[in-house]
């Protein structure tokens, strides 16, 4: 039978043990072109930022030298703000809507069985697979034969009708992922449904939702062609910015995109340096070292 | 999971499910549904006899659709030519990333979560004011062009703006993070045993990757490429901004003059019907094709 | 017996891993004989699994050497080495087919044939119907059981399995065992197992290395570690012992130890001195001193109660009057808790041979055993494993 030993005195010599070049070689060549990929995606934001620092006037397309001027004016150009503050309300009337419609659809698809679920999900699908030109057609053709004006309204109804489906995807996913299990321990604890909804279900649901609703934001501040096509002579900020184009955008606008973008970045940041912390405490909590994942 | 949570949804009652899925789907009826039969009604109108530039009246005039095609084919194949090419020049920049993230950086929370911030970075600039920052980023005494000018890689009067080039930059550049983020949710899932299962079966890396982590990530990869290339075939901010006149038109710009410039109704909703019944068919064929139909 | 550096046995020698401040596997020196089914056990977080992936090729030690057959494979990359792998809830790539999982590695490493072997080998483990199944369509143990073929049908030198009963129920594991036995012993092939059930453990292998905070504690076949523990945790991990803590009052042959004023005897040849935990009880240990302090154990079934003055038999070991707390029947035997005052909580096991227990809670008992059946352990107790 045989035995294992432990070795005799005659052993090679302990050596700390490296890749080989070859492999890190290789391993850092993902990362480079990764770099490279960020400067692309990233420039033209750094473009935006740099050019709102541009002494360039109202055609801001060359490089002019630095000022501070039109951080000291941002409304300094006309239209600038107002159609700033156009967007903002747009933004902020199409998300309150479609996320309290979209939330509804969402659990009402993950939660209930009824006939023609199937189809509502198509129905859902399709807005987000046709392409934003056709939707800005479509309803500009149904506004038309209405002979509806065109303006606020129908720009806040534009959006509240593609934001729809993005919060249904989005909420979607937050509630498939959430146990049904707890709504009848809410319910075998005595709650009514509207309670156990309102006490268990919508907390937890929240995360979701605040997602979907800054989703909605977004799409709905940054849109363009769907307002084009609908907005008449109203104006937004980035159909402002379009319009613009033609004869020189103002680098007022381009404070205005750098605000948004600080913030927006200050925010996501902020978020996952939370989360972060989070984790820590919670890996205190848990206690002491915790294992490596690859431990055994 | 599922079971349970179908269980609890088949004892639901159906009705409480109908009464939250209304308000919603009402709203998509009306403002998404009846306006592409309104789209469908508008393609088929004549000019009212004797009328004004700019006044229909219903009829089916079948002929719209040969008219529009007739003239416009080129700029829709070229919309299909332009939004493949963004597609492929999106995963190419795209995949890296995801999987740099997912998967170079998995068990690291915090930089994962940063690496993202910065993959959703472009959107929180206004998606026109970046398409302009690609306006100066490939001016012709910008350093992009120099450097190529230098290289010999462009001839000493060539140039990127006005180019085709330009426009499917711009457009590659505007859906990465469509691409990106559904492929590092699909590789996030990715068990990375099954990585080393391939590595353990003398699968080296690259022979690991084509047969086990690709494969697994084609759902990412499918929604992320239908992500890119439907609102590419439409977009047209990119080439109206960044094109020239002749050879760089899609068919969204189409659109848009025949509706607002030349009040050319019928054959710019026929165009926008022809698109969205193109796009419905390409998508399907590619959907079957990649055997992904449960995404929809 | 021949010396046991075969051709293809797996050696490590020296090996260390840190994660950062973390050290999951001290200095470890193994030496793994060609077609021995060698079996890792400890608690989860010893440094088993990490031994396992180091030897995989799936972690690089921070120090050390690992040879397959006497070929340093140290810094050879996974898909380079002689190794397969039964990986914990199997790996099983969801994409592929029964069949293509099982001819992955042959078609990598271009094995004419691929497809007829990898139906061979499902054929071996009673899965040749599921060929074109893919593995979500299978249940836990038939996909144990395609993990299992899509290893050994590379006929690796060595391979690896790490926890792969984890997953199925009692049944199911007990009948794996058996199949896992039976193949390694068809096969020859040198099977390394990780596990944190020491039953299993011992069910399977013919060797086992008990580890503990990244160190093998005592390693060897499994009644010898049963029988002969070397350490308080090996004593309480492998199946439970009763310990107590006395100073030796004299040498020899037999030592005797005075426990809480009572004198307990144990061979000598039975007492580990603890200095390593691999080749015990050898002729440099050093001796065991009057007046040093030792911890004397026993294994609950070797325990016999004493009711109501009954006698022990010449040759025992004798302690008690205590107290029985707990009377728990199991079937097959009666588990008893004695509580002997400040020597602690004693477990007897006794058979019901003769119909159901008869001792009750609350009686009055003294504990005895023979002393040819006792162990020793030089050294204070360390707090370990209790």
């Amino acid at each position: 039978m045989t035995r294992p030993v432990t070795r005799p005195v005659a052993r090679p010599a302990i050596r700390p043990v490296t890749a080989p070049l070859s492999r890190r070689l290789t391993g850092a060549l993902i990362p480079v072109y990764c770099a490279l990929a960020f400067v692309f995606l990233l420039a033209p934001s750094v473009y935006t930022v740099l050019y709102s620092f541009n002494d360039g006037g109202r055609r801001n397309l060359v490089w002019q030298g630095f000022t501070l001027d039109n951080w000291r004016n941002p409304c300094g150009a006309p239209q600038v703000c107002e159609s700033f503050a156009n967007s903002l309300q747009v933004g902020l009337l199409s998300t309150l809507f479609a996320t309290t419609l979209g939330t509804l659809i969402a659990i009402a698809l993950v939660r209930y069985r009824f006939r023609g679920r199937a189809l509502a999900n198509v129905l859902i699908f399709l807005p987000m697979s046709t392409p934003e030109v056709v939707l800005g057609a479509a309803l500009l053709s149904q506004f038309l034969t209405l002979q509806l004006q065109l303006g606020f309204w129908t720009v806040v109804l534009a959006h509240v009708m593609f934001n729809i489906s993005f919060v249904v995807v989005a909420v979607k996913a937050r509630v498939q992922s959430m146990d049904p299990r707890l709504e009848e321990a809410a319910a075998d604890l005595y709650a009514s449904p509207w309670q156990a909804f309102w006490k268990v279900t919508f907390p937890l649901l929240v995360p979701g939702i605040v997602a979907a609703a800054a989703l909605a934001f977004s799409l709905s501040f940054d849109d363009f062609i769907i307002t084009n096509f609908n907005s008449g002579s109203f104006t937004t900020f980035p159909k402002f910015v379009y319009v613009s184009a033609a004869r020189g955008i103002p680098a007022q606008a381009n404070v205005i995109g750098t605000a948004m973008f600080v913030a927006a970045l200050v925010v996501v940041i902020g978020a996952q340096v939370v989360a972060a912390l989070r984790r820590r405490a919670l890996r205190m909590v848990v206690g002491g070292i915790v294992a490596p994942k690859t431990g055994a | 999971m599922t079971t349970a949570a179908e269980d609890v949804a088949a004892r639901r009652a159906g009705a409480a499910g109908v009464g939250l899925m209304l308000p919603g789907t009402l709203y998509l009826v009306a403002f998404f549904v009846i306006p592409v039969f309104a789209l469908l009604a508008t393609s088929l109108y004549v000019p009212v006899p004797g009328g004004d530039v700019g006044q229909f009246m219903p009829a089916l005039q079948w002929q719209n659709y040969a008219t529009a095609l007739a003239e416009f084919w080129p700029q829709l194949l070229r919309s299909f030519w332009f939004a493949l090419l963004a597609t492929a020049g999106a995963l190419a920049v795209g995949y890296p990333i995801a999987y740099l993230v997912a998967v170079r950086c998995r068990g690291r929370p915090l930089l994962q979560g940063m690496l993202l911030v910065l993959v959703v970075a472009p959107f929180f600039t206004s998606f026109v004011l970046r398409t302009i920052a690609w306006k100066q980023i490939l001016a012709d005494d910008g350093y992009v062009v120099q450097a190529l000018h230098w290289l010999h890689v462009l001839p000493p009067d060539g140039r990127l703006t006005a180019t085709s080039f330009a426009v499917v930059v711009s457009l590659t550049h505007n859906f990465v993070p469509f691409m990106a983020l559904p492929i590092y949710a699909s590789l996030e899932r990715l068990d990375p045993r099954l990585v080393e299962a391939g590595g353990d079966l003398y699968a080296g890396p690259w022979t690991t990757f084509r047969t086990v982590t690709l494969p697994l990530s084609m759902p990412g990869v499918v929604s992320g490429t239908l992500l890119t290339f439907i609102p590419a075939a439409g977009d047209y901010v990119s080439a109206s901004l960044l094109g020239n006149s002749t050879n760089t038109a899609m068919i969204g710009q189409v659109i848009d003059t025949r509706f607002f410039r030349l009040l050319d109704y019928p054959t710019a909703a026929s165009l926008s019907v022809v698109l969205m019944v193109a796009i419905a068919v390409l998508v399907g064929l590619y959907v079957r094709r990649t055997g992904t139909e449960d995404l929809l | 017996m021949s010396a046991p550096q075969t051709t293809e046995s797996l050696e490590l020698w020296g090996v260390r891993k840190e994660f950062g401040a973390f050290t999951a596997v001290e200095s470890l020196d193994l030496t793994v004989p060609e077609g021995s089914f060698f079996a890792l056990l400890g608690p989860s977080g010893c440094g088993k699994t990490t031994t396992l992936r180091m030897v995989a090729g799936l972690e690089q030690p921070t120090s050390g050497t690992i040879s397959i057959g006497g070929r340093d494979v140290t810094g050879t990359a996974a898909f380079r080495r002689p190794v397969n792998t039964v990986f914990q809830s199997y790996a099983l790539f969801p994409h592929m087919t029964v069949l293509d999982n099982v001819t992955f590695g042959l078609r990598r490493k271009r094995v004419p044939d691929a497809r007829a072997k990898a139906r061979a080998g499902l054929e071996t483990v009673q899965l040749g119907h599921l060929a074109d199944r893919r593995p979500n369509q299978l249940s836990g143990g038939q996909q144990q059981r395609v993990a299992l073929a899509r290893a050994l049908v590379n006929s690796p030198s060595v391979l690896l399995l790490d926890e792969p009963l984890g997953a199925l129920d009692l049944a199911l594991r007990r009948e794996m065992q058996l199949e896992l036995k039976r193949i390694q012993a068809e096969a020859g092939i040198t099977f390394v197992h990780v596990t944190h059930d020491q039953e299993e453990a011992m069910t399977m292998a013919d060797t086992v290395a008990v580890m503990n905070e990244g160190r093998v504690e005592q390693m060897g076949p499994p009644a010898e570690l049963y029988e002969l523990p070397s350490t308080a945790f090996v004593a309480n991990f492998l199946g439970r012992s009763n310990l107590v803590t006395g100073t030796v009052l004299d040498t020899g042959e037999v030592l005797g130890v005075d426990v809480a004023g009572t004198r307990l005897q144990v061979p000598a040849g039975r007492v580990s001195t603890g200095v390593s935990g691999v080749a015990l009880r050898q002729a440099q240990d050093p001796p065991v001193e009057t007046g040093a302090v030792v911890q004397l154990g026993v294994r609950p079934e070797k325990v016999r109660i004493l009711l109501n003055g009954g006698e022990p038999t010449p040759g025992s070991n004798v302690l008690g009057p205590g107290k029985v707390t707990d009377v728990s029947f199991t079937g097959v035997s009666t588990q008893y808790q004695v509580d002997l005052g400040d020597l602690g909580l004693h477990d007897v096991f006794a058979q019901n041979s003769s119909g159901a227990p008869t001792v009750r809670v609350g009686d009055a008992v003294r504990l005895a055993w023979d002393v040819d059946r006792t162990f020793g352990l030089a050294g204070e107790p360390a707090g370990s494993g209790q």
